[in-house]
């Protein structure tokens, strides 16, 4: 979703967010991510402002201090950023591509099932399969931290048995432009 | 009297410190999990065990064996790189060993091209004349050095106590020029030479002042 952004030409505006919206997202983000209130609270105080920055094609980053925190596409799930997942890498499910695949996901490609499905990857069992439309954290065959985070288009189980076409959708990426902006 | 009040203190005091404890022992703080500490790589800000993929791996592992000897032990001494071979063949590893050197003799070849750019290009500042007694100071090429262009716009109006502003060349990209009301250009220069707030980074030889006078005259 970020291959190509830059702040100079993708951005269309600051604007700080209403309070009431504010506490939707907050309670939208204890329900979608697997996170502590006390954590999300040293991530995001109760007393700071959440800035929304509006990007082209109805992608919307939301910061804290000028940091980047999460951000949405219309009004899909909020993915948190690459950076902030590094940081609290449990707040995600993951699944994990094996070493080949490792490349053109840092490229931005979409995740095929047999990346997740060879010796090196791994997707959950089945007791904790995921349904699609999952947001997962990616990680590399061999890798301590994600490489991206991306949105199952497949639930894992259906990832197993059809093994064929695009299993993960990627969303952001190790490297890509979202990564490269640390403040907004 | 005493004794009674000694007999009653003891009793008083013994369920006090009992209430106080059942009463905090049901309300723990909850600490917030505390974020996992992440090694950037200096050179290609991907964690450090990501960089054999970016294209300056040689300098990542030169960056990492100064900076962080015990993480360069753990991923590239000699029993690491046997155990990461994993799960690809040796003909793919190598395959993909020689993809990722081609890859970062091109990004190398086109960082060095960028810089010849950057050397080569010039930050000219010029005096339009707009009306019979006034001038315009115009700059351009700051762009190039990296100089947040309204920042900079601001800093010298607010230095000349004038209005300056930033215009684009071409629709589309910033081909920048900041317009400045009046005649400033030496005081421009002297900014720029003295690297002034934003104005970091630029060589003194890289600037030039046009004359775009149409009247000669002594000024």
């Amino acid at each position: 979703m970020f291959k190509k952004f830059s702040t100079a030409t993708d951005i269309s505006g600051h604007t700080p967010v209403k309070s009431s919206v504010q506490r939707q997202l907050r309670a939208a983000l204890l329900s979608q991510w697997r996170i502590e209130p006390e954590t999300l609270e040293s991530i995001w105080p109760k007393k700071e402002g959440l800035v929304h920055v509006k990007c082209r094609e109805h992608i919307s980053i939301y910061t804290v201090n000028g940091k980047p925190i999460f951000f949405q596409h219309f009004d899909g799930p909020l993915v948190p950023t690459l950076r902030l997942l590094h940081q609290y890498p449990y707040i995600l499910p993951m699944v994990k591509i094996d070493r080949g695949a490792i490349r053109f996901m840092l490229a931005g490609a979409n995740m095929m099932c047999p990346g997740l499905t060879s010796a090196g990857g791994w997707l959950p069992p089945a007791e904790e399969g995921l349904p699609a439309g999952t947001l997962v954290a990616v990680h590399a065959e061999g890798k301590e931290h994600a490489a991206g985070i991306g949105l199952c288009k497949l639930s894992t189980e259906d990832m197993k048995k059809i093994n064929k076409n695009v299993g993960v959708e990627t969303l952001a990426y190790l490297g890509d432009d979202l990564w490269s902006q640390k403040s907004l | 009297m005493g004794k009674k009040q000694r007999g009653q203190a003891p009793p008083a005091a013994a369920p006090g410190p009992e209430e106080a404890e059942s009463s905090t022992a049901p309300a723990p703080v909850v600490e917030p999990t505390p974020p996992k500490e992440v090694v950037y790589c200096g050179v290609c800000d991907w964690p450090v065990e990501y960089c054999e993929f970016g294209s300056t791996f040689t300098k990542c592992k030169e960056w990492l064996k100064a900076e962080h000897p015990e993480l360069w032990d753990k991923y590239y001494s000699e029993d690491a790189l046997a155990a990461r071979l994993g799960t690809i063949s040796l003909e793919a590893q190598s395959k993909l060993e020689k993809d990722t050197a081609k890859k970062e003799a091109k990004a190398e070849a086109k960082a060095e091209a960028d810089m010849k750019k950057k050397m080569s290009s010039q930050v000219i500042i010029k005096r339009i004349e707009r009306t019979k007694r006034k001038h315009v100071t115009v700059i351009s090429g700051l762009d190039k050095f990296g100089v947040d262009l309204k920042k900079a716009a601001k800093q010298f109006a607010s230095k000349f106590a004038t209005g300056a502003s930033v215009s684009k060349v071409t629709a589309g990209a910033t081909d920048d020029e900041i317009v400045v009301q009046g005649d400033v250009c030496y005081e421009v220069l002297e900014m720029i030479e003295d690297g002034v707030g934003v104005l970091k980074g630029i060589p003194a030889d890289n600037v030039e002042i046009v004359e775009d006078k149409k009247k000669k005259g002594g000024d």
